[in-house]
Formats: C-alpha cells, sequence, structure tokens
C-alpha cells in the first residue's frame, strides 16, 4: 500500500465485506435465510430422527434393480408425508434411508422395508399373476356382496396382459378359491364364481378406509425387486438432537471467542488482524457449508473445528516469523514480507499433506468419515485463503495507516529492532 | 545447551513407550477381565444399544432386570453416563417388535415420559466389521499417501517416516487412553482419531520445515544442533497452536452432550500427545533414522 488513503480505504472494503459475511451467515438473505446458518442441513445426530440401512436380500444385483428399490423407498417416504426424508443408495447392494424427526422408528422401518410384492395363487399354489400386471389399485367405498354394508375394499385393474392371465386363471378355477397374497400374507381368498374377462378384481376383506388406502398405494408403486434386510438402524431423538445442537452452538461461540481472545493477547494487532481474517473464514465457512448443501453431522463439526486450528495456525506460524524479523532489526514492512514469504511453505506443506488425507478419506470411507473429510476440505481452502491473503492485506495497510510500533505487534520493546 | 532434544531423545521416548505399555497392559486386563480390549459401542461389534433418560438415580440391576425380562437376554450390558442420569444399554441384537416392547417396558416400569428413550440403534455384525475394515484401509491409504508427499517435498524418505511415526505415536497413545479409561469406541471414534492425525502431520510438518530451511542455509554443522534449534525456533508457534485449536475443542468438551464429550476428550489427549510427539519425538526420531549417513551430513555441510 503506497499511500495512507488507500490503505484506510483498503481496510473500509475488509470491514464491509466481513460485516457483508457475517450478516449473510447469521441472517441469511431473504425470508428463508438462505446461506446462513439456519440454512445447514443438520444431519441426524444432531436433528433427530432415523437413518436406516437396506441390503438386497440376493445375490447380483443390478444397477437398474436397485435404482428402482430407491425410487419405491423414496415414493413410500414421500407418501409418508415425511418430505425431507431421503433415500439413497449405498455400496453395491445397499439402501440408506434418512428419515428426520420421525418418532416411531419401527413402524417406518416396517412399512418402508415391504417387499409389497402382490401374488395371485390358485389352490395348488401356483402363480397366476402378480403386481406388476396391475395397471391401477384405487381405494373404493361401496357394497362387495348383495345385502352387506358399504365397506372400503381396493379396486383392481390389470393391465391387457394381467387380463388375459386373470381370465384364463378364473376360467380354470371355478368354484375355487384364489388367493391374494402381500407378501406372506393371505389377504383375502375369494371363490370364483365365473370367468372374468373385465380385467377388474376387487380385494376384499376387513378394511379400514385408511388400510386399503395403504394396500392400494403399495400396490401402485410397485413391488421390490428384492425383499429388504434392516444392517442398520439409529434412531436418535429429538431431545437429544435438540440437545446436541444447542450445546454445540454455546461451545462454538465460547470457543472462537477464546480463540480470538488469545490471538489479540499474544500477537496484539497482528492477532486483532487474525481475528478479522478469522471471522469472515468462519462466515464463508458456514456459507460454504450452506451453499454446498453439505449435512453437517458431529464429525463434520470435528472437520471444521480442526480447520479452524488450522487457520489459527497459519497465522501464528506466520506471526513468529515476523516478531523474529523485526527482532533482527528489519522494518515493518520488510518484516511483514518476510515473515511471509517464510512462513509460506510450512503452511502450504501442512495444508497440503492434511488435504490429501481427507481427500483419500473421503472416497475410501463411508458416511461418518465422508462427512468428516468433506468440511476439513472446505475448512482447508478457505482458510488457506483467509489465514494468508486477508491476514496479510490486513497488516500491509494497518501499518499503512500507521500503526507501525513493533511492540503493537507483540514484540516486547528491549528486543524491538530500531523503528524506521 | 539448557534446550537439548537430541541428547535426551531416549528419555522423552522412554516415556511415550511407557504410556503406550500401559495402554497395552490396559487393553490385555480388559480382555482377560471378558470385558473386551476397548470399550467397544455396537457400531463396532453389532447389537441393540438404548439410551434412556432415568430422570432420578437408578439401580443398573433394576435396568438390568427390565431388559432381561423382555429380551430374555441373561447379560445385558447397563453403564450409567457420568454426570447424568441417562443409562446406556448394551444388548444382543433385537428386532423391531422386541425394541418397542423394551422401550415401553422401561417407560412403564420407571415411571417415564414418552421422549426418555433417547436414542435406539441396532447394527448387524457384518456392517460393523465393513466399518472397522473400511476405515483401517482409508487411514493407512491416507498415511501413504502423506508419506509421499512430504517425501517430495523434503526429498527426504526419512522425513516422512519420521512424521508418520510420530503420527502413529499419537494414535497409540489415543488408543492406550481410550483402553485405560474405557472411553466408548463408536463412529466418534474413528472422527476423533482422523483429527489427530490430520493436527498431528501438520504440528510434525512446521518442525520439518524450519530444519529444512536451516539445513538449506548452512548454519548448522552437527545435524544435532540443526534439530535442537530447529525445534527451539519453532516452540513457541507450537505451544500456541496447541493452545488455541485446544481451547476450541475444549470449549466443545466443556458444554458439549454426552457423544460429544466423548468425542472431545480423545482429542484433546491426541493434541497434547501430538504437540509432545512433534516436538520431542519428531526431530529425534529423524535423526536416528539418518545413523551413519549423519556423519556424511556433518561432513559436506
Amino acid at each position: 500500500m503506497k499511500s495512507k488513503g488507500k490503505s484506510v480505504a483498503v481496510l473500509v472494503v475488509l470491514a464491509v465485506v466481513a460485516a457483508v459475511l457475517g450478516f449473510t451467515a447469521v441472517f441469511g438473505l431473504g425470508t428463508d435465510k438462505s446461506l446462513s446458518y439456519h440454512n445447514i442441513k443438520l444431519g441426524l445426530d444432531l436433528s433427530g430422527g432415523v437413518a436406516i440401512v437396506y441390503q438386497a436380500d440376493k445375490e447380483n444385483v443390478t444397477e437398474e434393480e436397485m435404482a428402482d428399490a430407491v425410487n419405491i423407498i423414496q415414493r413410500r417416504l414421500d407418501r409418508k408425508g415425511w418430505s425431507e426424508a431421503e433415500a439413497a443408495k449405498q455400496g453395491e447392494n445397499r439402501i440408506r434411508v434418512e428419515i428426520p424427526g420421525v418418532e416411531d422408528a419401527e413402524e417406518a422401518i416396517s412399512e418402508i422395508g415391504k417387499t409389497a410384492q402382490l401374488m395371485f395363487l390358485t389352490e395348488s399354489g401356483e402363480v397366476v399373476l402378480t403386481g406388476a400386471e396391475v395397471e391401477d389399485a384405487r381405494k373404493e367405498v361401496g357394497q362387495v356382496s348383495r345385502n352387506s354394508a358399504s365397506e372400503p375394499y381396493v379396486a383392481l385393474k390389470f393391465s391387457a396382459e394381467g387380463t388375459k392371465a386373470f381370465a384364463e386363471a378364473t376360467k380354470n378355477n371355478i368354484g375355487k378359491p384364489i388367493y391374494i397374497a402381500m407378501d406372506e400374507d393371505i389377504i383375502s381368498a375369494p371363490i370364483v364364481n365365473s370367468e372374468i374377462t373385465s380385467g377388474e378384481c376387487m380385494i376384499t376383506g376387513s378394511f379400514t378406509g385408511e388400510s386399503a388406502e395403504e394396500l392400494a398405494s403399495l400396490i401402485r408403486e410397485g413391488s421390490m425387486p428384492f425383499n429388504l434386510t434392516v444392517m442398520e438402524m439409529n434412531n436418535i431423538g429429538a431431545r437429544l438432537g435438540y440437545n446436541a445442537v444447542e450445546t454445540s452452538k454455546t461451545a462454538a461461540v465460547v470457543g472462537v471467542a477464546l480463540v480470538f481472545l488469545f490471538m489479540l493477547l499474544a500477537y496484539r494487532m497482528s492477532g486483532f488482524a487474525a481475528d478479522w481474517a478469522l471471522a469472515i473464514y468462519l462466515a464463508l465457512e458456514i456459507i460454504a457449508i450452506s451453499a454446498l448443501n453439505v449435512t453437517l453431522t458431529l464429525p463434520g463439526i470435528a472437520g471444521v473445528i480442526l480447520s479452524v486450528g488450522m487457520a489459527v495456525d497459519a497465522n501464528v506460524i506466520i506471526f513468529e516469523r515476523m516478531k523474529e524479523e523485526m527482532r533482527g532489526g528489519k522494518t515493518m514492512r520488510a518484516s511483514v514480507q518476510a515473515g511471509f514469504s517464510r512462513a509460506l511453505p510450512a503452511i502450504i506443506d501442512g495444508n497440503i499433506t492434511t488435504f490429501i488425507a481427507a481427500l483419500v478419506l473421503y472416497f475410501m470411507g463411508t458416511g461418518t468419515i465422508k462427512g468428516f473429510a468433506y468440511t476439513l476440505m472446505i475448512g482447508i481452502v478457505i482458510s488457506m485463503f483467509t489465514a494468508i491473503f486477508v491476514t496479510r492485506l490486513l497488516l500491509k495497510c494497518l501499518i499503512g495507516v500507521g500503526i507501525n510500533k513493533p511492540y503493537l505487534y507483540g514484540v516486547k520493546k528491549k528486543q524491538g529492532g530500531e523503528l524506521k | 545447551m539448557s534446550f537439548n532434544i537430541i541428547k535426551n531423545r531416549k528419555k522423552f521416548m522412554a516415556l511415550s513407550l511407557i504410556l503406550i505399555v500401559v495402554g497395552i497392559a490396559a487393553m490385555i486386563f480388559n480382555a482377560s477381565q471378558g470385558k473386551g480390549v476397548f470399550n467397544f459401542d455396537i457400531e463396532f461389534t453389532g447389537g441393540t444399544a438404548v439410551t434412556v433418560d432415568m430422570g432420578s438415580e437408578f439401580n443398573n440391576d433394576d435396568l438390568a432386570a427390565v431388559c432381561s425380562e423382555v429380551t430374555g437376554q441373561s447379560n445385558p450390558q447397563i453403564q450409567k453416563i457420568l454426570g447424568t442420569n441417562e443409562a446406556s444399554i448394551k444388548l444382543q441384537s433385537i428386532d423391531g417388535e422386541t425394541r418397542t416392547a423394551l422401550s415401553n417396558a422401561i417407560i412403564e416400569k420407571f415411571g417415564l415420559a414418552e421422549d426418555s428413550i433417547l436414542s435406539v440403534q441396532d447394527i448387524s455384525a457384518t456392517v460393523s466389521g465393513e466399518m472397522q475394515r473400511t476405515a483401517l484401509i482409508a487411514v493407512l491409504i491416507a498415511c501413504a499417501a502423506m508419506l509421499v508427499y512430504i517425501t517430495i517435498r523434503f526429498h527426504d524418505f526419512k522425513t516422512g517416516i519420521s512424521s508418520i511415526i510420530a503420527l502413529v505415536h499419537d494414535v497409540l497413545i489415543m488408543l492406550a487412553f481410550y483402553a485405560v479409561f474405557r472411553v466408548p469406541v463408536n463412529n466418534a471414534f474413528i472422527a476423533a482419531v482422523l483429527t489427530v492425525v490430520g493436527y498431528s502431520i501438520n504440528a510434525t510438518i512446521v518442525i520439518f520445515d524450519r530444519i529444512r530451511e536451516n539445513k538449506g542455509q548452512g548454519n548448522y554443522t552437527a545435524v544435532e544442533d540443526l534439530v535442537n534449534s530447529s525445534v527451539k525456533q519453532t516452540l513457541k508457534r507450537s505451544v500456541y497452536t496447541s493452545l488455541t485449536t485446544f481451547f476450541a475443542i475444549g470449549a466443545v468438551y466443556v458444554f458439549g452432550v454426552k457423544s460429544v464429550k466423548e468425542f472431545a476428550l480423545p482429542i484433546m489427549v491426541g493434541i497434547i500427545s501430538g504437540t509432545y510427539s512433534s516436538v520431542f519425538l519428531s526431530g529425534s526420531v529423524w535423526y536416528m533414522l539418518l545413523g551413519n549417513s549423519r556423519e556424511v551430513f556433518e561432513e559436506n555441510e
């Protein structure tokens, strides 16, 4: 910075940048508070809810079958009104389902994981047709036989192929029952009176309106290409999740305040510049996590803390170097220059090494490890920028506006070089 | 010279060795008592875990009795979570219906509120086995990748090896801590170890960077002086960085919920260990690895 005026201008700009970023991170933009911490998606360990990992009960599943299964589960989740819930393929033959804010995990598990294989069987156990040949299924209410009261039932409409198969089966089984089974359970066993060629059929039984709707929906959504086994179930109560979030917020505020204070006491003006840069870093980190839609979990928070540590570390390395240079008698400006350039290799090597580790963990690891690695990588990239460039710019400008006594930067007076 | 790390290197290494041996002894002792090498959570062993807020003081045996009655398992593990009235129950894997029955039975028997069941977890043995494997493989590959990078950047394989030894040391100290204090080993354990690995490697690199720089300037004729001075020059940085990171994680420990505490405490131990190993061990290990080539090095300078 050549002139005082220019330094002042840059400082003002950086103050405005910090304020705008800080405001965005805390309050967000617009009514939906986008880009703020309010908008950060919390993992189930923080928000409460149910996570289930299912595994296909079949060898050599194809990509297509897996995609079908994920779609079916997603539709079931949507129908349940769990709009935040997500189903995703995990590894070769697993599906991970996360449902935030659900209280009764057991119900969720059994309903979502149902195979929903609808089958029509003859008395001898021969499969006549399956849910795949059903074109439409809906809940109806009406008389199911002459003289009976009105009750809910499920009306089915077969595809052309299904119509043919059903006609054939009814023709061959007059006077005998046809079993309608869902998964392992026989839900209805009507006796065939005559051949049915209309391609329509009703499933009766002791349905309530709700259970008829449920069955119709399950049939409509299609059946799973395989059975699912629950491999892992994790149900975090809402209270625990709430406590975790609230206490983590307090911890974050106190921890950051302590770090700020420490830097200020240890390095005075440099510490002030570091805190300023750190504030920008924290705001950027929050905005990045929000913007990139990262799901923040406990290990993710660990990644953030480690990157905060590394951001501060970069500044500590730089400032210690600067002090050495000042003691050696260099001018303030030269000390800043030399301090930064000499500290740079250590900072870069340290950060790159950690970044490499994070990258490997991200690609190799599963859930927990991935979350940690992801926030760590984001943190390293941002902190390298703020701890090096922003801090340097701030220091140059602070010196530029005339705050240039070594003792202001933590060098004891007797050690201080010539003031120039 | 008062600050002579190389001269005292054996003492520093002995201290580390003692701590690690204590850890191994604790592991053997615990295993012989049938409690397992570590206090493994079900994430590592498979099974069902339930956390309940009991609201007030409770008797482990009463709770165990309810669990046995509902599940038919003779040996449910009940642990009171320190500083709370919460109970952690560990069982062999039970199915959904039994889980519901167990929750209801506990709520009814102890007259608890509906939301007292804080968490329920069920993990199959297959998954827990895989998790250990992938975590281990990921960490090993990460170490190998770091070793390659450090070797390239410092033109010295021994620097890389020394850094990795310091890192393995820190992980061993953490493991010793987990074994001695029976801190639950779960997902958070993996995250804690990874954090310390990242921290430790960073701390060590700063010292080797200084060694690299001082060596390049040719200010030192003896390797011993080179290492000692480099460590000394970076000492303040090592301490300050540890302190700030310690503040951040310390706040998490003080304010956090149980799962957070279990995760913060080992990290704090790891940070102390990481600082110790980078200051007192990494340079010494490098010095020892140089071995005979040390003299060549000294002649060259």
